[in-house]
């Protein structure tokens, strides 16, 4: 594997593997001396185009727990107005060699172009409304420890599909772990022809009841000024995941940051059902995986410079 | 009110202009090519004398003699009548790093056009009789082959003030386009073609409802839905030919819609010319052979407006092209320069290059296989000359030379040596094409021989 770019380049066994990686990284996790030396010297660039802080600083522990060295470059979306693209951004940095560039975009398919300029090792950390595969692969791995297996299991993820990198990626990786998967949301905000990813639709929560997992994603309020939903008052009454609409043996997962009181009910949130901050944790192991899959994986025998005592 | 004319045109602003002279008035005589002409009845073998520009004799393979002209063999080849686009962007004034009057009319000639008929979206705006008077001065300097030249509908593009129409025709339009952007108000609309009756020229419509295309990049569909492209449904387009199909049908208007993209479009059309509207159409050759599916690798080349539709809105476009729905091809060659095309989908701007590829890509996709006859492509590409009031290209004696030597069985890679055109984001570079054209006389003169292609004097 030379970069990860998305969840559809994957296959199960690729996903599996990384996920076994995570799971010997928890085992440090729980460590007192958290830190491993697998990528010393080796130096990993976040790229990120778009707020944000969970996902960088979560890449950037990951790194750190690597013994990796970590740059942020983080660059609001007027740097492009000031006039440097987005393939001069990455020429210039990469004149600084980093092994692996980790980056986020607004646009689509960034991840990707940005792969032929460099001979960093890209990770994608949320390409436009197109992928996130690493909070896909956390959520797998999460949902694994939990359940064992997704094999055969129901998996329905509700609210904006249509502005979710989050939901694609998830809706391919739960179907390649063998999971069924429904997305539900109001009409406007499920785009048209996402069946062609092979999960089904719903309009309305009515059938909830039969799934194991409910994955409820974020409630965006900038598209109320789009008038995709009339308001919040009503998305909550139709959309709302709370303990009327949940069962008990039901799952509840969420990419965060939550809105309390909008897709989920804070009583939800605060259910022993709710496996938010379980995704949270999950997300340094699963990062640290992904960067050790690429950099000390196929490319473990790349001379590598004798490491200077300090 | 002026005629319709364009640069160039034996009328002459070309000639006593300068520049574009010596070579183009060598007699010429083209032995033994296979002529085709539909319009013409012209099928077989054909000797071919041009002289001071005009078609001077057509005659039987071998029985004509040079007269001192230069001597094309054109033994295996075709001649054609040359093709005339009524849809091109030269980019001039204003952003000539992309293209330019010269070398958007060279690629224009590469591709065996004689004539082509630039959109008025420029930097500034062809909205004013002045600015159009310039542009024809500088065409005749520097085009390669005669070029028309709309202006804008509204003022800016702005789809709120007309511009002077009644002046832009007597200074040489062909008619108005706010090309790029939809006229989005029918009230607009409506007094552009209640103006139409004053001052003639067609209006020339690109459809489309920005509130259903708003933040779309590529057409809506499950490719679009899978990538998480925002789309833009083809309902965007059909509604808004609908629409003007109705308002020009209501003012008795002529209108021309650019691009048609989708199948419901090719219905609205054919609907709006059974009620007798007069109407036409035009398709593009990406859009007769591309779709949605050859999006999904997210090549810039192939982000275009309208966006590539569905395989049954393509199906529908061929048919609409075959029955006469849709009256011409036009290529919509709109060339953006390399760093504004190297960047992700959404940011990048619409539009593919089409001149130099247009009649190799449809010959080898549409009628290699047997989908459409040769003779009826010929005519599609050659009609959008008549909608806009221009003289169509034949193959007669007595008329302008206006044809194109092409060698049908030559194997090409779109883009392999390079493009005429300045800018090189093609929708069909490293495609493998059948069919290329040799030389390409227009307006009487020699406008283009490909490099290969070796010419035997006399």
């Amino acid at each position: 594997m030379n970069h990860l770019l998305s969840i559809e380049d994957l296959d199960r066994p690729a996903i599996e593997r990384i996920v076994e990686q995570a799971s010997r990284f928890a085992e440090v996790s729980d460590r007192e001396i958290k830190k491993v030396p697998a990528l010393r010297g080796r130096m990993v660039l976040n790229l990120f185009y778009e707020a944000s802080t969970r996902t960088r600083s979560s890449f950037e522990l990951a790194a750190k727990r690597l013994s990796a060295d970590v740059v942020n470059f983080v660059s609001s979306g007027s740097s492009v107005e000031k006039g440097e693209s987005l393939k001069d951004t990455v020429l210039t940095l990469s004149a600084h060699k980093p092994d692996a560039i980790v980056i986020r975009t607004p646009w689509v398919g960034a991840a990707d172009l940005v792969s032929g300029w460099t001979s960093a090792a890209i990770v994608n950390a949320g390409d436009g409304k197109h992928e996130h595969p690493t909070q896909a692969l956390l959520d797998v791995y999460t949902l694994q420890r939990r359940l064992g297996s997704l094999d055969g299991c129901s998996i329905w993820i509700v609210g904006d599909v249509a502005h979710s990198r989050v939901a694609r990626s998830n809706i391919l990786a739960f179907q390649k772990m063998g999971a069924k998967v429904t997305v539900a949301g109001p009409p406007t905000l499920i785009p048209r022809g996402i069946e062609a990813l092979g999960c089904e639709t719903r309009f309305s929560l009515d059938e909830l009841g039969s799934s194991d997992v409910v994955y409820a994603l974020r409630m965006q309020h900038e598209r109320m000024n789009d008038a995709l939903v009339p308001s919040l008052r009503e998305y909550a009454a139709c959309f709302q995941i709370g303990a009327r609409r949940l069962s008990p043996r039901q799952l509840l997962m969420h990419p965060g940051p939550v809105n309390r009181g909008v897709e989920l009910s804070g009583e939800a949130v605060d259910s022993p059902q709710a496996l938010i901050t379980a995704q949270v944790e999950a997300g340094v192991v699963v990062r640290m995986a992904v960067l050790y899959e690429l950099l000390a994986g196929s490319r473990a025998f790349r001379p590598v410079p004798e490491p200077q005592l300090a | 009110m002026g005629a319709p004319s364009l640069v160039h045109d034996s009328s002459g602003a070309a000639h006593s202009g300068g520049g574009a002279g010596a070579p183009r008035d060598r007699d010429l005589l083209i032995a033994g090519a296979h002529g085709l002409d539909p319009r013409a009845d012209l099928d077989g073998p054909v000797d071919i004398l041009i002289r001071g520009g005009q078609i001077a004799e057509l005659a039987e393979p071998g029985t004509l003699d040079a007269h001192g002209a230069e001597v094309v063999q054109g033994q295996g080849k075709h001649v054609l009548p040359a093709f005339v686009d009524p849809h091109v962007h030269l980019r001039s004034p204003g952003q000539e790093h992309k293209e330019d009057l010269e070398t958007g009319t060279r690629a224009a000639a590469a591709g065996g056009f004689c004539a082509v008929i630039a959109m008025p979206n420029t930097d500034p705006v062809l909205d004013s009789a002045p600015l159009l008077r310039s542009l024809r001065e500088a065409a005749a300097r520097e085009a390669r082959i005669p070029v028309g030249f709309l202006a804008a509908i509204t003022r800016g593009l702005e789809g709120m003030e007309l511009t002077e129409m009644a002046e832009l025709m007597g200074e040489g339009a062909l008619g108005f386009t706010d090309d790029g952007r939809p006229v989005a108000s029918a009230g607009v609309l409506r007094k552009a073609l209640q103006y139409q009756r004053l001052c003639g020229g067609v209006l020339t419509l690109h459809e489309e409802d920005p509130s259903l295309s708003k933040g779309g990049s590529m057409h809506e569909g499950s490719v679009s839905a899978a990538l998480g492209i925002g789309g833009i449904p083809s309902v965007s387009e059909s509604t808004m030919v609908a629409r003007d199909a109705e308002l020009a049908g209501y003012e008795d208007g002529r209108v021309h819609f650019q691009h048609l993209s989708c199948a419901a479009s090719v219905h609205a059309v054919a609907a709006a010319k059974e009620r007798g509207f007069r109407v036409s159409a035009e398709a593009t050759p990406h859009h007769l052979l591309l779709t949605e599916e050859d999006v999904r690798g997210l090549d810039t080349s192939l982000k275009m407006n309208p966006p590539l539709a569905g395989e049954t809105d393509r199906i529908a476009l061929i048919e609409g092209l075959r029955s006469g729905t849709i009256d011409c091809v036009a290529t919509d060659h709109a060339p953006h320069a390399r760093h504004e095309k190297e960047v992700p989908f959404e940011q990048a701007p619409m539009g593919t290059t089409g001149l130099e590829t247009a009649f190799a890509a449809l010959h080898t996709e549409l009628v290699l296989p047997g989908t459409l006859g040769l003779g009826l492509l010929i005519e599609r590409m050659t009609a959008g000359a008549a909608l806009f009031g221009l003289p169509t290209p034949i193959i007669a004696v007595g008329e302008r030379a206006n044809l194109t030597l092409v060698d049908l069985s030559a194997q090409w890679v779109a883009g392999e040596n390079g493009w005429e055109s300045r800018s090189e984001n093609c929708c069909f570079a490293g495609r493998r094409l059948s069919g290329r054209v040799l030389m390409t006389v227009a307006a009487g003169g020699v406008a283009y021989r490909e490099r290969a292609f070796s010419v035997v004097a006399a």
